[in-house]
């Protein structure tokens, strides 16, 4: 029983099936990514389990308990948090202030109106922030407007956004999508650290060289549905993936 | 001190002798003088600014912060002078209890109309508050007349129960106070052609008005502020971040109708009467254009834009075709006819002319109020210290 159970989740647009049955169990502690083409169901997916979207059928279990019908703010303090593909972030707030607000939400829970005690007194949260923000290294620019960031910046205040929680489950999507290649392998090797620390991440990605350097298993997404779930290492060969998600091109 | 950091302890302090000082700083002019209309130095008028002042800063906190825009603002108000009227009627001509009774009145009135109008944002908020006030406005007018006193409004009389209070002597009005002394007690100070006026009521609000202004500076630094700014920029993404943004919002509009309803409760502790036309939108509006105008989601802006908008109201207002014939006698007759006729639809009956071009103004060239222009010029004068060419220096519309 993985810390994450999806089971016979159907997701219909319209005309569209963007998820057709789809089974998927993340295993405690493990570091899956979820690949496809354009289109596969993706983000769909992801939504589903964040409470984006709900499923027309089937359920999302995490840590036992089921996710389907929870507010976004009920499955984030459930310890699943997501890392967003596009920059999400409090554009006029600080880059200090935007770590602190999920470091708070962590500490306090959805709700605590703490208005009499000044901002700069919450030392714990402080030290918090600042180190996720340093092993993102933007603890330099702490200071500064998150809109004043660069687009690889921003992707890396997301993460940092997320690592603070020190959630059970991280969902990364697509996690260096405009980075640099220096700022792409620089991620790879904290995602690794993160990993090593215990803390079970699923991880969309479209850069083969992100996914096959960090994931422990992957799942292969194809017009909805899960068609290959194995090691990496049998992934590249398998032709019903070079079929599907390369039109036979090998990797 | 007052755990502040220093420059928002400099500007407490700041704010603190401004209110002082008020009565000397509000009238520069001597009595008699051309000018002397341009004073703003009596207790009426400066009692306006201080008590408007809160009503801002409350809305401050919900719009400044939140950025969700009421439209209906002036229904706390309302609801917080009935409650005051009540308790001068059934109380004590005290003002305490009228007050302390006025913000938990308009706070459970606030928590009524939140819990429903949060449910939609944007403009759907602005709209749903919109129609609470109107339908308290018109709810006073009429169904509710025997709480409001409907058309003439409401007044302590001098046969109202009044329980903790010894009965009034015949023909004697009840008046309000503050433990046995009168809000109207005034004090007068005459310097040269100067004359001063201390007014007691104008002070008590003074007091009311900085206990206001430093709950909202403690709030605006606080991990509630920077939620309730989060909340502004992407409500959306706080969700996701693990924050129940529903309660949050909540909490800052019932703090902002607090603050209209202890606006309202002074009001009625300074002229003992209420009527219903104090909850009309117009109302609700000019708490917008004050929050606006002065620099919504700063600190001090919202007081600024509020003394603005009264000083005009009340000053500006006063100036009519008499007055401006006096300022230009010098001119030669047709000419200073031609002058007085330009000038006069921006003044006296038309001031709100005057009001609607400069807020047009400041929202095109001083999208952050006039609190964006102090800073401009501040940043200004450091930048020509700086390199003494000059150069491209911002001048402010002011």
């Amino acid at each position: 029983m993985g810390i994450l159970e999806v089971q016979n989740v159907n997701k219909r647009f319209g005309g569209l099936q963007a998820l057709r049955d789809v089974n998927l169990s993340i295993a405690q502690g493990s570091l899956h990514a979820i690949i496809g083409p354009n289109g596969a169901g993706k983000s769909t997916l992801l939504n589903c389990f964040v409470g984006r979207l709900i499923p027309d059928t089937g359920s999302v279990t995490f840590d036992g308990s089921s996710l389907i019908g929870l507010k976004p703010h009920e499955i984030n303090q459930a310890g699943v948090t997501r890392v967003f593909q596009t920059p999400e972030i409090f554009g006029d707030l600080s880059l200090l202030e935007n770590v602190m607000i999920p470091a708070f939400a962590k500490r306090d829970g959805a709700y605590k109106p703490s208005m009499w005690s000044p901002l700069q007194g919450e030392r714990e949260i402080r030290e918090q922030a600042e180190e996720a923000l340093a092993s993102v290294n933007l603890a330099d620019k702490r200071h500064q407007t998150a809109n004043s960031q660069s687009r690889g910046n921003k992707r890396r205040l997301e993460l940092a956004m997320g690592l603070v929680q020190k959630p059970k489950l991280l969902l990364l999507d697509e996690p260096t999508a405009g980075m640099a290649r220096a700022d792409t392998n620089a991620t790879i090797d904290l995602l690794k650290e993160i990993s090593a620390t215990g803390i079970t991440m699923v991880v969309i990605e479209h850069d083969m060289h992100v996914v096959f350097s960090l994931a422990q298993k992957i799942t292969v997404l194809a017009q909805g549905s899960p068609i290959v779930e194995d090691l990496p290492e049998n992934i590249k060969g398998n032709p019903k993936v070079q079929e599907a998600y390369l039109g036979g091109a090998h990797l | 001190m007052l755990n502040l950091d220093k420059s928002d302890l400099r500007l407490f302090l700041l704010v603190a002798a401004a209110l002082v000082l008020a009565p000397f700083i509000l009238n520069p002019f001597p009595e008699g003088s051309n000018l002397a209309q341009f004073n703003a130095g009596y207790p009426d008028l400066m009692q306006r600014l201080v008590i408007f002042g809160i009503f801002a800063i409350g809305f401050n906190i919900l719009f400044g912060l939140t950025g969700y825009l009421s439209f209906g603002h002036a229904a706390f108000l309302g609801v917080g002078s009935y409650a005051a009227i009540w308790m001068m009627k059934l109380l004590t001509m005290n003002v305490i209890p009228a007050i302390v009774v006025s913000i938990i009145v308009a706070g459970i009135f606030a928590a009524l109309v939140g819990f429903i109008s949060l449910r939609r944002s944007g403009i759907y908020f602005s709209i749903l508050t919109l129609a609470f006030a109107q339908m308290s406005y018109s709810l006073a007018y009429s169904v509710l007349t025997p709480i409001t006193g409907g058309e003439t409004g409401l007044q302590p009389k001098i046969n109202d129960p009044r329980i903790l209070d010894a009965p009034l002597l015949d023909g004697a009005t009840p008046t309000a106070g503050l433990f046995g002394i009168d809000m109207r007690a005034s004090w007068q100070l005459s310097v040269g052609d100067w004359l001063f006026t201390f007014n007691f009521g104008y002070y008590f609000a003074a007091v009311v008005m900085l206990i206001a202004f430093y709950v909202s500076m403690r709030i605006f630094r606080s991990p509630f502020g920077m939620m309730l700014r989060a909340v502004k920029t992407n409500q959306n993404r706080l969700n996701y971040t693990g924050v129940n943004t529903r309660p949050y919002t909540l909490t800052a509009f019932i703090i902002s109708g607090m603050y209209a309803g202890l606006a309202g409760g002074l009001l009625v502790a300074m002229d003992t009467q209420v009527g219903a036309d104090r909850m009309f939108w117009t109302a609700s509006g000019e708490v917008v254009l004050m929050t606006i105008l002065g620099g919504a989601g700063t600190l001090i802006g919202p007081v600024l834009g509020a003394g603005f908008i009264k000083y005009m109201e009340n000053v500006v207002s006063k100036i009519n075709e008499t007055v401006l014939h006096q300022w230009f006698y010098w001119l030669p007759d047709g000419l200073e006819d031609f002058v007085v006729s330009v000038i006069y639809p921006f003044v006296g009956k038309g001031w709100h002319l005057t009001l609607g071009l400069m807020f047009m103004a400041v929202v095109i060239f001083l999208p952050g109020g006039l609190m964006e222009g102090l800073r401009r010029l501040t940043q200004g004068r450091k930048k020509k210290a700086d390199e003494k060419t000059g150069g491209a220096v911002a001048t402010p519309a002011e």
